[in-house]
């Protein structure tokens, strides 16, 4: 492995895990502030017990965020030195405000850990919305950073030297919004699902089912509201990208030829050599309708790219694949339990459902992996697209695979870490979080 | 608007090594416990840093971003030619920060109990060590862009002794930090005495590491001695630290709490203002006399006007509600520690 695809791995998988993290960070916060909600209007012992199990989650989560990102701000440098030294006064500002947000969220989350029977229940309450709302800042403010590298503004770009750079037009760089729309979807669907699965096993298992059940209505709700939405924020980003990028909606679609009446491709092997795909199912002038809302009109193919600008095919193609469809089985999966809920047809008591859910616990976050994996790698060769090429900006340190072994060894035994803590919070919930089951330990 | 972002960046430097470095000494004081009270001293610890240790560290975070955004020529240069010593300081913060909130929030007591306090003690002492190698990278005048081999670009800069000992120099200062924080929180005698014993040792091991850096510095041709003696502001300052060391020696059992804390923390003070002021505003010495300056390698000027803005709205929304968590834990704090729950 040479250094460059060193750096490039070891940044791919510490943002890959800081991801995950970041956005049960984000999200939890919000279903622990409904389940505090309801105790605090209804007194329901168990949704206290409920926000006190999630909060715990919460804090496991938000501490191995919150060390992941303070290590992703020094690896920007240790690994991409010539990229920090240009961009850092240009799109540095959404990280400035990141660090407020971040630590309001640190501090918020201080007073709601230890806070209870402390101060003013609904001040209590406050502190835990203001984790979550700060956190859903800190993952907008980070994702418009990323846009920048995908839609640079801001700056004059003139014989290699950044001129009148401005900050604020930077951050709000166009491809922000449709960004971080479709990252703050994809954070809420992700994690509903992910917490709903595992709900709903334990409600299948027969366990402190009440407990699990009152967990499982807020988690499914919130996962199938944010799966319904987000293929209506996929097109508006879609259609984004076709404009600023058109070779990376080229990759992601593995469309080679710049034609009208272009065909959306279904699934496939792309083959970069002959410039064709192979096994797919086309779908005749659908792409071009869907970027241009009109079927006749062309959608510029790779082949028009020159060769040195275009982003790896295949895997940008798959990954795309595997997001839209498992963004459709979610969506799916989160209108029938929506309707089965409108028609009061009791759907945490249908087996089959559940189990569905239980399948569906990871796929939210294999497909926000997946998005991921397609804005980065459909952005090489570029680090800022058309400005900067990534393999300019690697540090010159040489020995950078070992670092890469270290690292992917902390991140596997990190989050063997957190999972295996995540379960045995979940082995004690008869004994520390619901009320009314019998070996209940009422530490009050 | 670029002094008012020197200022935030200094300012964040001097908490993280105030309170952050309190909060990594919590580990090194429990790291340096006897066998017989490790379990007592880690849950006074704990009580008095829980709900505030993670709101510590971000000021880290500030620092960093500052440095990124306003000054990216010393941010660059820093983590290519001294990647391997931020690197290991990064594994620290992960190992230290992920252990200590493991520790806590394992729903089961047991043996795994053990491993993360390994974890946590060890990488305690470990991050600040490396955070001193990197001061003392910077003022060493050893980073030198211009080498040709592997060992001297990007290992002997920081790899000497000079730089070593500042390293110790800092776990010491880190482990005295947290001491005098926790006898202003204990409540009984014999605690109050155990972590006075404690904090003598903490001193002395700062005495012993700080005449070692001076030391090493003259071994290594870093004109250390020089810079401190030849200024009258940095004199007073060192003075004024030692002077307070001796009187607070003399008085750790009978000074009231608040005096001690204020007294350590400006003695800490002074010791960075001693270190940051004498090349102010050089900020990081190469290898062949040159250096980076805060003054001249800047960003643009919209930049810094944008950040110093940032910052200082960012304060209005942190600082206010930072005061009330650290104030509310601190009256509760009172009531309750001292007593092994």
């Amino acid at each position: 492995m040479d250094d460059f695809i060193a750096a490039r791995s070891q940044m791919a998988l510490s943002l890959g895990f800081h991801i995950i993290f970041a956005c049960v960070g984000m999200v939890m916060p919000f279903f622990m502030a409904i389940a505090h909600f309801k105790y605090l209007r209804s007194g329901d012992e168990m949704y206290k017990g409920l926000t006190k199990a999630w909060s715990k989650g919460v804090a496991i989560l938000f501490a191995t965020g919150a060390v992941s990102g303070t290590m992703l701000s020094f690896e920007l440098g240790l690994l991409w030195p010539k990229f920090m030294e240009h961009a850092g006064p240009i799109f540095g500002m959404p990280f400035s405000l990141e660090g407020t947000a971040f630590f309001i969220e640190a501090i918020a989350l201080g007073f709601f850990l230890y806070g209870w029977g402390r101060f003013n229940k609904w001040f209590h309450w406050f502190t835990g919305v203001v984790v979550g709302i700060s956190g859903l800042a800190s993952g907008i403010l980070v994702v418009a950073a990323n846009a920048w590298m995908n839609s640079p503004a801001g700056f004059d770009f003139v014989n290699g030297e950044y001129l009148n750079v401005d900050p604020m037009k930077a951050m709000f760089n166009e491809a922000w919004l449709s960004q971080s729309i479709h990252m703050s979807i994809a954070a809420f669907s992700a994690t509903g699902f992910a917490v709903a699965g595992v709900h709903a096993l334990m409600i299948l298992r027969q366990k402190n089912v009440e407990f699990h059940s009152k967990a499982f209505k807020i988690a499914a709700f919130c996962a199938a509201i944010a799966a319904i939405l987000q293929p209506l924020s996929g097109d508006f980003s879609a259609k984004d990208v076709a404009k600023r990028q058109p070779a990376k909606l080229a990759a992601m679609e593995a469309h080679f030829h710049t034609e009208a009446h272009a065909p959306l491709i279904v699934g496939g092997v792309p083959d970069e050599e002959s410039q064709s795909v192979k096994y797919a199912v086309k779908l005749p002038g659908l792409l071009s309708w869907m970027v241009h809302g009109d079927a006749s009109k062309p959608v510029t193919g790779l082949v028009d790219i020159p060769k040195e600008d275009r982003p790896p095919v295949a895997i940008t193609h798959y990954s795309f694949q595997v997001m839209v469809g498992l963004g459709m089985v979610m969506l799916l999966l989160g209108v029938v339990y929506l309707v089965l809920l409108a028609l009061k047809k009791q759907p945490l008591s249908k087996k089959w459902l559940m189990r569905l859910f239980v399948l569906a616990t990871p796929l939210g976050y294999i497909a926000l992996e997946a998005g991921w994996m397609v804005t980065e790698i459909g952005r090489q060769p570029w680090i800022i697209y058309g400005v900067m090429r990534t393999a300019d900006a690697v540090t010159p340190m040489p020995g950078l695979v070992y670092s890469f072994y270290l690292f992917t060894a902390v991140f596997v035994s990190l989050s063997a870490i957190v999972v295996f803590l995540l379960y045995r919070q979940i082995l004690m919930v008869s004994k520390l979080y619901d009320v009314n089951s019998p070996d209940y330990l009422d530490k009050n | 608007m670029l002094y008012v972002v020197i200022a935030y960046l200094w300012a964040s430097i001097w908490l993280y090594l105030l309170l952050g470095g309190a909060d990594f000494g919590a580990g090194i004081v429990e790291l340096f416990s006897s066998k017989g009270n490790k379990l007592h001293t880690r849950n006074i610890m704990y009580k008095a840093i829980g709900p505030v240790w993670e709101a510590n560290h971000m000021w880290l975070i500030i620092a960093v971003v500052i440095l990124f955004v306003g000054f990216p020529q010393i941010y660059t240069l820093m983590s290519t030619y001294v990647h391997i010593p931020l690197a290991a300081m990064l594994l620290g913060i992960i190992a230290r920060g992920t252990a200590f909130t493991f520790r806590n929030y394992d729903a089961i007591d047991d043996r795994w109990q053990k491993v993360y306090s390994k974890i946590f003690v060890y990488s305690s002492a470990v991050t600040p060590f490396f955070l001193g190698i990197i001061a003392g990278t910077t003022v060493s005048g050893t980073i030198n862009p211009q080498a040709d081999n592997f060992l001297d670009a990007y290992v002997l800069n920081w790899l000497n002794w000079f730089c070593v000992s500042v390293g110790c120099f800092t776990v010491a200062i880190c482990g005295y930090l947290a001491t005098i924080y926790i006898i202003g929180e204990v409540k009984e005698q014999s605690d109050k005495a155990l972590f006075v014993r404690k904090a003598k040792f903490m001193i002395i091991a700062a005495f012993v590491f700080g005449a070692l850096v001076f030391a090493t510095a003259a071994y290594s041709g870093v004109p250390l001695a020089q810079w401190i003696f030849g200024h009258t502001v940095n004199v007073i300052a060192i003075v004024l630290a030692i002077a307070s060391l001796l009187f607070m020696w003399k008085s750790l059992y009978v000074s009231s709490p608040v005096l001690l804390r204020i007294l350590a923390g400006f003695q800490v003070t002074m010791i960075l203002f001693a270190a940051t002021s004498t090349h102010f505003p050089n900020i990081v010495l190469l290898h062949g006399g040159q250096a980076l300056s805060l003054l001249e390698d800047v960003g643009s000027p919209k930049t810094i006007a944008t950040l110093a803005w940032a910052l200082l709205i960012g304060s209005i929304f942190i600082l206010p509600a930072l005061f009330y968590l650290m104030y509310s834990f601190g009256k509760e704090n009172k009531e309750v520690i001292g007593h092994d729950a």
